[in-house]
């Protein structure tokens, strides 16, 4: 029965071949925007680490002093020097890691290229583990690295493919900012997006090509970028380390919630302490947010691709009306035809399952040609220069997605003209005519 | 023209009427919208930035390892610079306008005050008013016993209670002290007072962080720059000179020390655009959507009219045959679209001013100006009545004779 369904829906729609197209265009349209615009929202709304980001914590303490003290204020978003390198050494997480993003002159031994700057990350051993990132070559620095500020550099796969052509470089050396550094490890391809451990170099900005000690950055001082608050005395370039400025990201790895919760308790201790010490002079105000909650906190996601896909909402709401409006007009029409079909013995069920495989048939070409401008939408969306333009892929969920709203938005699309078409009474169409 | 008719013939169509308005209304409501985002973004990117754009270059340069001298050595590249043909002004600056990256820092406007009133930029730079073309509108420039060095100031305490003038955009000034003149009046920053020299019609802070209303919070002061706290070298050329007076630029600075990285060259009107490249690609997507979404409802109304002129040809036959004119025929679609395209308008309108309420809400966005109103609605009745001219031409020239035929 569904192929001579099918036949007689194919022979309905080629008997109008313009408004057919018309109608498969919309919904086509309407689904592209709006799997463009979802796929868009998803991928920059998505976790960096999945399954590890609910074990990651940004610790924040509020060592301000009193001047434009408000209660229940945020704390700053990134922590001293002191602070950091206290609650490093405390050890009371399972992983912790201080860092900041920088830039250094890298100077490669073929005199071929040209000394360029790299984007660097000044960190400590714990980064690579707590972070899950994946070494091709080598090994990262151990604490003891950090402890004796080496000279030794991690490099991005990127870098090492595009200063020793892919090969293992552990153990070459690496001049930067006129100091050689020994290569140690070349990390394989890794990217997280949020940028979530540093959003001061764009909340989508690739990972870095060079990754230091940061001790060592901190001896030849190389230079940071990034964002530095201060207060008090304010900033002096030459001893970061004592000025009254947060400059530096605080990552703890904490397995489980009752670690966390402890955590908390350790970082007012803490807060408390260096009040009594007289170094804080604000009440306690300590935060702890996992990955997600620094996301959400930061509002990551761009206003723009939000409201983008509210109009994408809109953009398929009016193409589903109007097919709507079209296949109803349409049904209506043949209503004649679909009583002929009832005084012939057809049952209402009968006579809905034939119209619902008819826009059956439109929504699910409208679904398909969707699809495909989709793959159009999210090709442009990565010629935009946006730092996030890159990551606009389809995944699979988003394909299972676009499959779901395409079918949903045809049967919205189909049931309604379908219902109403078949709500005609024989004996009234015959009559008529 | 009798109006009843078509009101008991669209009664007995109601859902497909029904559908019709609510197409109307649903284009309407989010191209108004989407015509009013367009303009803001387009204002926008007319932003105010009180420099000499179309006269301004950038090079960034850094030095790889120490520089003995730093001083010298950016005095040495100043001077290179300036002795390039064409060049009219040179200076080595904290920041450059539309580059987002920015040196900040919270004022007051009484030591004893407990919370800052506000967060401004700062620029620094030796020659930086004349080199940007920024417009002195009270006051004075800095005079050139009034510099002090970077590194000095920054070492010493003492010497930075020193730096006590400074000179504010208009803007800033107004802000600070609405209806006066802010010349001589003086701000607190962490303590130390410094003094309103001078007032410039504008100069835009580098990055808009704390939103556009604070645009043009920004301050410079009389600090000089040396190669190793700055690294942005700003040329002033004619604007025909700008690509040959960059490469000779980078050529001197290469020249001077070979031993450096050339970061950035840039014409600040390239710089410019980039700034604003988010919103041009904004506003170019609303402008695809909302034509894509007028011609979607242009079509289905086209589609629609068909149907219904289909439909009915058989009466139409009888009342060709009962004496109506083929304008009357015409006039009849006409109207009928017409009436369902003001049920939709208005319906449109509502909801039109329901998204712009949401959006306020949470886009920060002003109210929906009230002429939008009119001019959607004219638009939309506009493309109602092209989109069913052509069903109801088509109406118009069935003969009477149908009404004769069986079907």
């Amino acid at each position: 029965m569904f192929t001579y369904y099918l036949d007689l829906a194919l022979r309905s729609l080629s008997r109008n071949k313009a408004l057919t197209a018309l109608m498969v265009l919309a919904i086509a349209l309407g689904i592209g925007a709006c799997m463009t615009t979802l796929t868009v929202l998803h991928v920059l709304s998505g976790d960096p680490l999945p399954g590890k980001s609910a074990q990651l914590y940004y610790p924040q303490l509020d060592p301000r002093d009193m001047d434009g003290y408000q209660p229940g204020g945020d704390p700053p978003s990134q922590v001293t020097w002191i602070d950091g390198m206290n609650l490093l050494h405390a050890k009371r997480a399972d992983r912790q890691a201080l860092m900041t993003g920088g830039a250094v002159p890298v100077q490669p031994a073929q005199s071929a290229i040209e000394p360029f700057f790299e984007n660097a990350r000044y960190t400590t051993a714990d980064f690579f583990p707590m972070f899950d990132v994946p070494m091709l070559y080598g090994r990262a620095w151990s604490a003891a690295d950090d402890e004796g500020s080496a000279r030794v550099a991690v490099i991005s796969r990127k870098l090492n493919d595009k200063l020793f052509q892919g090969r293992d470089s552990t153990g070459q050396t690496l001049r930067m900012n006129d100091v050689a550094f020994r290569v140690i490890g070349v990390l394989d391809q890794w990217r997280m997006s949020p940028h979530f451990y540093d959003l001061n170099s764009g909340n989508y900005a690739e990972d870095e090509g060079v990754y230091v000690p940061l001790t060592t950055a901190k001896d030849m001082k190389l230079a940071r970028n990034g964002s530095t608050d201060c207060w008090g005395k304010g900033s002096d370039p030459d001893h970061m380390d004592t000025a009254p400025c947060v400059w530096l990201q605080f990552w703890v790895q904490l397995d489980t919630p009752a670690k966390a919760a402890a955590y908390k308790q350790f970082l007012v201790h803490y807060s408390q302490e260096q009040k009594a010490l007289g170094r804080f002079q604000r009440p306690p105000n300590v935060r702890l947010p996992d990955v997600m909650g620094w996301l959400d906190y930061n509002k990551v996601v761009p206003g723009d691709v939000r409201l983008q896909a509210w109009l994408a909402l809109g953009f398929l709401l009016v193409c589903l009306v109007n097919t709507v409006g079209l296949m109803l007009a349409k049904f209506l029409r043949r209503s004649s035809e679909l009583g002929v079909r009832r005084a012939l013995g057809a049952s209402r069920r009968e006579v809905f399952m034939q119209l619902l495989v008819e826009s059956g048939v439109i929504g699910l070409t409208g679904g398909i040609a969707g699809l495909l401008l989709a793959l159009l939408g999210l090709w442009l969306v990565r010629k935009q220069p946006s730092d996030y333009a890159a990551l606009a892929h389809l995944d699979l969920p988003m394909l299972l997605t676009t499959f779901l709203l395409a079918v949903g938005a045809t049967l919205l699309a189909g049931l309604l003209p379908a219902w109403r078409a078949c709500q005609v009474t024989p004996a009234l169409q015959l009559k008529s005519n | 023209m009798d109006i009843l008719p078509i009101l008991s013939t669209l009664r007995r169509h109601k859902i497909t009427a029904l559908l019709v308005v609510l197409e109307i209304a649903l284009t309407c409501a989010i191209v108004c919208n989407a015509v009013f985002l367009i303009s803001q973004r387009l204002d926008r990117m007319k932003m105010f930035s009180g420099v000499a754009e179309h006269e301004l270059v950038q090079i960034q340069a850094y030095g790889i390892g120490k520089t003995a001298d730093a001083k010298a050595h950016a005095q040495e590249d100043l001077l290179r610079l300036r002795q390039i043909p064409g060049v009219k002004e040179v200076a080595l600056v904290n920041q450059v306008p539309f580059t987002n990256s920015s040196w900040n820092t919270s004022i007051k406007l009484d030591p004893e005050q407990k919370q800052a009133t506000l967060n401004a930029t700062q620029y620094f730079g030796e020659n930086l008013i004349d080199t940007f073309g920024a417009q002195l509108v009270a006051g004075r420039d800095f005079e050139p016993g009034e510099y002090l060095d970077m590194r000095e100031v920054a070492r010493d305490e003492k010497l930075a209670k020193k730096i006590n003038t400074l000179i504010i955009t208009r803007d800033l000034g107004q802000k600070l002290w609405p209806g006066q003149s802010a010349l001589g009046k003086t701000i607190y920053l962490g303590g130390d007072p410094a003094r309103v020299v001078g007032v410039v019609a504008g100069l835009i802070r580098p990055s808009l962080f704390n939103g556009d209303a604070s645009a043009q919070w920004s301050m410079v002061f009389p600090l000089r720059m040396d190669s190793d706290n700055a690294s942005r070298y700003v040329l002033r050329t004619a604007p025909k000179d700008r690509d040959r007076v960059l490469a000779a630029a980078v050529a001197a600075l290469r020249k001077a020390d070979p031993h450096r990285i050339i970061l950035e060259k840039k014409t600040l009107d390239d710089i410019r655009a980039e700034f604003f490249q988010d919103d041009r690609a904004m506003a170019g997507l609303l402008l695809g959507v909302c034509i894509a979404l007028l011609v979607v409802t242009g079509l289905g109304i086209v589609g629609l009219g068909s149907f219904w002129v289909a439909q009915r040809r058989r009466t139409i036959g009888v009342r060709r045959a009962l004496g109506a004119t083929r304008g009357s025929i015409l006039r009849y679609f006409q109207t009928e679209n017409f009436l369902l395209a003001t049920i939709g308008i208005a319906l449109g309108m509502a909801l039109a001013y329901g998204i712009n309420l949401f959006l306020m809400l949470h886009y920060e966005l002003p109210r929906l100006p009230a002429y939008y109103f009119p001019v959607g609605a004219i638009a939309l009745w506009l493309i109602g009545q092209v989109a069913v001219l052509g069903p109801a031409m088509r109406a118009a020239a069935v003969p009477p004779v149908v009404a004769t035929r069986s079907v």
